[in-house]
């Protein structure tokens, strides 16, 4: 009767639905700025607490007579190890707790609002793999960004006060290897907190049906 | 048989709320030639929009069958309809339906990428569609950047643009003044000529019915009426004369 057959839809590779999510990104510059403020700011808090504590081990390691008094002035204990108590931990596992549910939270809100969006694309023939990837990816790259941006900005801070409470001496002992290494875990506990906090909402995403494009907003 | 792009037979949808059944269709068969232009007429909550979403694969029937091209599409499984929605229709939406983050060649060119088309061959066949229908020069557009009518002539080329068999249009001109909505109108029937597709929409603009080759009126989830061009002229002149100036 026909002449042909149905065949089967072929998925997209990532790197186009890398190329559709990344300029949609774009697009909705100030929408993702607000959901990567919550990462910076955790993200920059963790860099921050990491950060500050390598310099001040170095500074109490150099054992300068004039530099243990400034030391003790800003209320460092200069015979502990670290700076670090369990109570920072606390704060700064709970403010990573909560950049997790905020990043879930702003990406059920981008579902929820594209829905019509997500039926439409299913229309057109997206399979559901297309969904999740592009979703998957939007929420990441807003992650990793955020991450980035809040490391740097956790750098400048706990630089900039370590420059006010020590003045020079912060340079004369900077941790270099100290600070990279600090650097690195915030990158990828705050990578590794975006990418989990994506695949929830990627696959809700994904789930929506075709006939939602079907629906008239009164 | 095989004059039939579409047949419906005996399509019945029953929708189960709490211990209630609401019986949205109730049996419809209706066959639909290659080539024709249906409209499906009928009053909201008629089951017009359940049925018409039945005819794209959108929903599946309690009973009965749809078949395209002599598969029935309930034995498709769910790579088969993507497929199908992809390469056999395009979609016609009332409310456009673009997406709002990408440009209007963009638009258009993801359709084609979902056909699996590199790209850059996408690109270039969007701004080919893009060209037809009139918006050349509105390639790098964002959607609120144009204005109704020229949102669904984008609209028209997402869906032209993997030379599908049958346009499926849901109140295509239900969002437009009459103006607009008679260009979008000749539009598609230029289209339509030129391309040889199958159109079936579901309207109540009575502009829609002199474009139409047959018009079936559905209520209360049953055909109530079908009729084929010369049937209806002489009712379309008559509204004509009280609704369009």
């Amino acid at each position: 009767m026909a002449n042909h057959n149905i065949e089967e839809q072929v998925g997209i590779p990532w790197g186009i639905a890398f190329t559709v999510s990344w300029s949609g990104l774009k697009r909705r510059f100030m929408r993702s700025l607000i959901t990567m403020a919550g990462v910076i700011l955790a993200i920059a808090f963790l860099a921050y607490m990491l950060i500050s504590d390598k310099i001040v081990v170095a500074l109490v390691a150099a054992k300068d007579d004039e530099l243990n008094d400034l030391l003790q002035k800003s209320n460092v204990d200069i015979f502990a190890s670290s700076g670090t108590d369990s109570m920072m931990l606390l704060l700064i596992g709970l403010s990573l707790l909560t950049c997790l549910v905020g990043i879930i939270n702003s990406m059920l809100m981008a579902v929820t609002e594209r829905v019509k969006e997500i039926g439409t694309l299913k229309c057109l023939g997206a399979l559901d793999s297309f969904i999740v990837k592009t979703y998957f990816i939007e929420s990441s790259l807003q992650g990793v960004i955020g991450t980035i941006t809040g490391i740097i900005l956790g750098l400048a801070v706990a630089v900039g006060i370590a420059l006010i409470n020590y003045g020079t001496y912060t340079f004369s002992y900077l941790p270099l290897n100290g600070i990279v290494i600090s650097m690195l875990i915030a990158l990828v506990i705050g990578s590794g907190i975006s990418v989990f906090a994506a695949i929830g909402p990627a696959y809700l995403a994904a789930r929506k049906q075709p006939v939602e494009a079907m629906r008239v907003e009164e | 048989m095989s004059d039939f792009i579409i047949t419906a037979k005996d399509v019945t949808k029953v929708y189960v709320m709490g211990e209630e059944e609401v019986h949205a269709l109730r049996g419809i068969s209706m066959n639909v030639k290659r080539g024709e232009y249906v409209s499906i007429m009928g009053p909201s909550g008629s089951g017009k929009s359940t049925f018409f979403n039945m005819i794209g694969g959108l929903d599946t029937p309690t009973a009965g069958e749809v078949t395209m091209e002599g598969y029935k599409l309930s034995e498709l499984n769910n790579r088969q309809l993507a497929w199908v929605r992809c390469h056999k229709i395009g979609f016609i939406f009332q409310g456009f339906n673009l997406i709002p983050a990408m440009t209007a060649l963009e638009n258009v060119a993801i359709s084609r990428i979902f056909a699996g088309v590199a790209p850059d061959q996408a690109r270039r066949d969007a701004a080919a569609v893009l060209e037809k229908v009139g918006l050349g020069h509105r390639l790098d557009h964002l959607p609120s950047e144009v204005s109704g009518g020229q949102q669904q002539r984008i609209a028209i080329a997402r869906a032209l643009v993997n030379r599908p068999a049958i346009i499926l249009a849901d109140e295509p001109t239900g969002n437009l003044d009459l103006k607009t909505g008679q260009e979008i109108i000749n539009l598609l029937n230029e289209m339509k000529r030129e391309l040889d597709i199958t159109i079936i929409s579901a309207t109540h603009d009575m502009k829609m019915l002199s474009a139409s080759d047959t018009v079936a009126w559905i209520k209360d989830g049953a055909i109530e009426r079908l009729a084929s061009k010369g049937e209806f002229e002489i009712e379309v002149g008559s509204i004509d004369g009280q609704t369009v100036v």
